[in-house]
């Protein structure tokens, strides 16, 4: 298990040096950060004193082991468009959306984990077919579409949810949350259950048929030849047999809705990364979306990292496979 | 009064283009303590009365009529929850693959504990000290340690062992063992049958036991009923029916069954042969000698004795690269040996023993790690050799399942066809086509049938079609690996009769890959056996089946089903 994690690891390194590497050349060459950093009356002398003092005179892997070596150290530089430290820009926002991708994510599951059994049980009955159909329609219709006629109906003319925003936040140490006062509680919903309706019917799909693939194979046939229970069948040996290939599904789609969460975010106002990033292209905010590159790159890692492990307890073949070498 | 009574049960699946009855008006018997064996070939409905009498009928089957007494209680029509009580507590199931039919992702002693649970009012303690017993009982070795395993951490063979441990789990009257013993080796195959048989009568169990194989049938049944078409053709006590059968039918199929004890020139096949003749221009076609594009290394073995020569091959499997760790595997461990012109060399072994690398390196699917492979001059192994790509259409492969080596998105007429051209050895479309219809004559699959798809043939023509695809490339060497095995008995026999009227037309040199003993008895000049990679002994056939030299040729003889109880061939036509 430690070896196993250690060689992903090691994987994940590489992984991040690749991004690293683009990351830095977007900052690097779209562009000229001096022409973007200075205005057109800063005269070619000092511009050229600002190069030397960047080190943008310097070799290339010089410049980018730098570039690195601040990535790791936490150093993100400044933003061209509000020069605050970027560091400070993502902490700020980093909490809202990875709260409102964890609600959301807990919602599609949650949803879409039993209607998917349900749907492979009760295969072919009538309400099996009417989830089936509105989850169709689920996928169909765009996020956005979705968002602004959920603010329409609960926003504007019910009035009850608020339309934008987070609502109040509580702070914890650096962390800022929305998930303790009523009114952060109202502002998630909307945009949770935006973000979850795509998610939600992926996930009861695959569930779906995944199951009605276990449900076809021997050892559940044996099962019932033990005279278990179908209680027991379905959810003991049917339903967790699905669930290898459904957490690596969910969980590359988790690292999407964190990363590209942007238009729920923008039809929301939703103070998260996904709007940052959005202002930052508008500006032409280089290091910022560079950075924004690297951290999402790490999150899918590290998401990818945990995907593995729960194989690892969810599945014991890979166990051995992985003692064995 | 019976254990198990049967009578007039018909099962029917409705479909799309009417009612298909599965079974028709099977009746049979069964005594607790005795082993009831329903033999037929495929699609004859023996599983089906099983999974009858079991209440597993797949859905939409359903049982149009007759019934299902255990001990005088009528089944057929019974409540749901009542049948499903009795299903794992008075009547269990073993079935064919022991791979599959555990559940991998738990422990051999949550399932077994699961099971006793469910039916019996016992704690988790003596729920697990009566789980312990049970894989005592049925001879897991260091059950204790073994229960916390997981069912891939087993081999097949013990793997059926706690299959059938959850069989026995709750004391059932009735067992419906359905083909327990296919997917296994004849020594594993020899060891489950005899725990099946003393369950049976030290617990008083009755076994209804499903199977294909006549050999089996032999070895462990009291009783059988033989199946054709989902009728019973013929009941009664086993070494009667072997021995003595009344039907046509059941004539037909013992007479079709290998014999391990002869060597018989042909098979008799009541319905007269299928394919071997006609396909006289593929013949001729396949007899030509193209003498301008042959290489002087095929004129070599075409004038020396020796076709193929395996000089010391090694293959190793497992990881390998930048993160690779563990142990590599020998699959093949310094193998030599030596096809003759015009000879059928049978490879044995059980599985794992190496045959199907031995194959697969012959073809040039797999590089060996070391040792070459000769086929006159050439070496198939070298890298880059042209000498190797110039012979390699002389050296074709049959392979074992004619489901999955048939692509199913082409017409049999292409997939025919596709040797002539990748090899370039036909001068124009219209000579290709009319070759794959007079090699498809040959075959006995017919010209006419170039049109349609895999799917719509049986396993013996898709097999036909295979070996058609096989000779078109006009081989001198044709290596069969396991080319019956997925057949039932009585195509088996027309296959082997087709390779060996082709071997006799074509002077083919074959090497016939079998794990099958009595198969490779009917077809081999001479045998290597093989075990764990390593060779153990090659012999004259004749000699080796009459008295094998090595301990582990004795051995597999001796494990595979005796057919004593059969009367003699030409008895039974």
């Amino acid at each position: 298990m430690i070896r196993f994690v250690g060689v992903r690891l090691f994987h994940a390194a590489f992984v991040m040096l690749a991004v690293s590497l683009i990351a830095f050349s977007l900052f690097r060459f779209v562009g000229d950060p001096i022409a973007q950093m200075v205005g057109t009356e800063t005269s070619i002398e000092d511009q050229e004193r600002l190069r030397e003092q960047l080190g943008l005179n310097d070799s290339l892997p010089e410049q980018f082991g730098r570039f690195v070596g601040d990535l790791v150290r936490g150093d993100f530089g400044f933003s061209f468009r509000t020069r605050e430290p970027i560091g400070e820009m993502i902490v700020a926002r980093l909490p809202a959306t990875l709260e409102l991708s964890l609600v959301s994510l807990l919602l599609s599951l949650v949803i879409g984990i039993p209607a998917g059994a349900y749907t492979a049980i009760r295969n072919k009955s009538p309400g099996a077919t009417a989830v089936l159909l509105v989850s169709l329609v689920g996928v169909s219709v765009p996020t956005f579409v979705i968002g602004i006629a959920l603010i329409y109906v609960f926003g504007v003319e019910l009035g009850w949810l608020p339309t934008f925003g987070r609502g109040e936040t509580v702070a914890i140490g650096w962390w800022t949350t929305g998930l303790a006062t009523l009114s952060g509680l109202k502002a998630i919903i909307m945009p949770a259950a935006t973000l979850a309706v795509y998610q939600l019917t992926l996930t009861m799909r695959l569930v779906r048929s995944e199951m009605l693939e276990v449900m076809r194979s021997d050892h559940i046939r044996f099962a019932e030849a033990r005279g278990l229970s179908h209680g027991t069948i379905h959810y003991r040996h049917g339903l967790r047999g699905t669930l290898v290939p459904v957490v690596t599904i969910v969980g590359l789609q988790f690292g999407g809705i964190i990363a590209f969460s942007i238009v729920t975010e923008s039809v929301f106002q939703w103070p998260g990364m996904g709007l940052l990033f959005l202002e930052s292209i508008r500006f032409v905010d280089i290091p910022v979306m560079s950075v924004y590159l690297v951290i999402v790159a790490a999150l899918f890692v590290l998401i990818n990292l945990i995907v593995d492990i729960t194989y690892f307890l969810i599945d014991p073949r890979i166990r051995v496979r992985a003692r064995e070498g | 009064m019976a254990l198990l009574e049967i009578d007039n049960l018909t099962v029917e699946y409705p479909t799309r283009f009417g009612v298909v009855t599965a079974i028709r008006d099977v009746s049979l018997k069964l005594e607790p303590g005795r082993i009831h064996g329903l033999v037929g070939e495929s699609g004859a409905g023996k599983s089906t009365v099983g999974a009858a009498v079991m209440g597993l009928i797949a859905s939409p089957g359903r049982v149009a009529s007759g019934s299902i007494k255990l001990t005088g209680e009528e089944l057929v029509g019974a409540d749901d929850n009542l049948r499903r009580g009795y299903r794992g507590k008075r009547m269990a199931m073993i079935f064919q693959d022991p791979l599959t039919s555990l559940d991998p992702l738990f422990t051999v002693e949550d399932q077994l504990i699961e099971t006793i649970r469910h039916h019996l009012p016992f704690t988790a303690d003596q729920a697990r000290k009566r789980a312990l017993t049970l894989l005592e009982a049925v001879g897991i070795d260091d059950a204790p340690r073994r229960m916390r395993d997981y069912p891939h951490q087993f081999s097949g063979g013990m793997r059926q062992r706690v299959v059938i441990a959850l069989a026995i789990c709750t004391e059932p009257e009735l067992i419906i063992a359905d083909e327990p013993t296919t997917a296994l080796d004849v020594s594993v195959q020899k060891q489950i049958l005899a725990l099946i048989r003393r369950l049976a009568r030290r617990h008083d169990i009755g076994v209804i036991f499903v199977t294909h194989d006549i050999g089996v049938i032999g070895e462990v049944t009291d009783f059988v009923s033989v199946m054709y078409q989902g009728e019973v053709v013929e009941t009664g006590p086993t070494e009667l029916i072997l021995g003595g059968p009344q039907q046509r039918y059941t004539k037909s199929l013992m007479a079709a069954v290998p014999r391990l004890g002869k060597r018989l020139p042909r098979f008799p096949t009541p319905g007269g042969d299928i394919g071997g003749k006609g396909g006289d221009d593929a013949e001729a076609w396949l007899l030509r000698r193209d003498e301008t594009s042959t290489s002087t290394a095929v004129i070599n073995a075409e004038t020396a004795n020796q076709m193929l020569n395996v000089d010391r091959i090694t293959v190793e499997f497992g990881p390998g690269g930048l993160f690779g760790r563990g142990q590599r595997v020998r699959a093949v461990d310094d193998v030599s040996f030596a096809i003759g012109r015009g000879e059928v060399l049978g490879l044995v072994g059980e599985s794992g023993s190496g045959k199907s690398t031995i194959a697969k390196s012959i073809v040039g699917l797999v590089r060996p790690d070391s040792g070459c492979i000769w086929y006159g001059d050439a070496d198939l192994c070298a890298r880059d050799s042209n000498e190797a790509g110039a012979v390699r259409h002389e050296v074709q492969m049959i392979f074992q399942d004619p489901y999955s080596s048939l692509n199913n998105r082409w017409r049999i007429g292409d997939i025919v066809a596709e040797p002539l051209s990748v090899y370039r050895l036909a001068e124009s479309r219209r000579q290709a086509r009319a070759l794959v219809a007079s090699v498809l004559d040959l075959v006995g699959v017919g010209r006419e049938n170039m049109h349609r798809y895999p799917h719509q043939f049986s396993g013996g023509q898709r097999q036909r079609i295979a070996i058609a695809r096989a000779l078109v490339a006009r081989p001198r060497l044709l290596v069969c690996d396991e080319p019956t095995s997925a057949l039932d008995v009585s195509i088996q026999a027309q296959i082997l009769n087709l390779l060996k009227d082709l071997q006799a037309r074509l002077g083919l040199t074959i090497l016939f890959i079998s794990h099958n003993l009595p198969v490779v008895r009917q077809m081999a000049d001479r045998v290597v056996v093989l075990r764990n990679g390593r060779v153990e002994e090659t012999g004259e056939a004749e000699a080796f089946f009459n008295e094998p030299q090595s301990a582990y040729g004795k051995e597999l003889l001796a494990e595979t089903p005796s057919l004593h109880l059969l009367g003699p061939v030409i008895a039974m036509i």
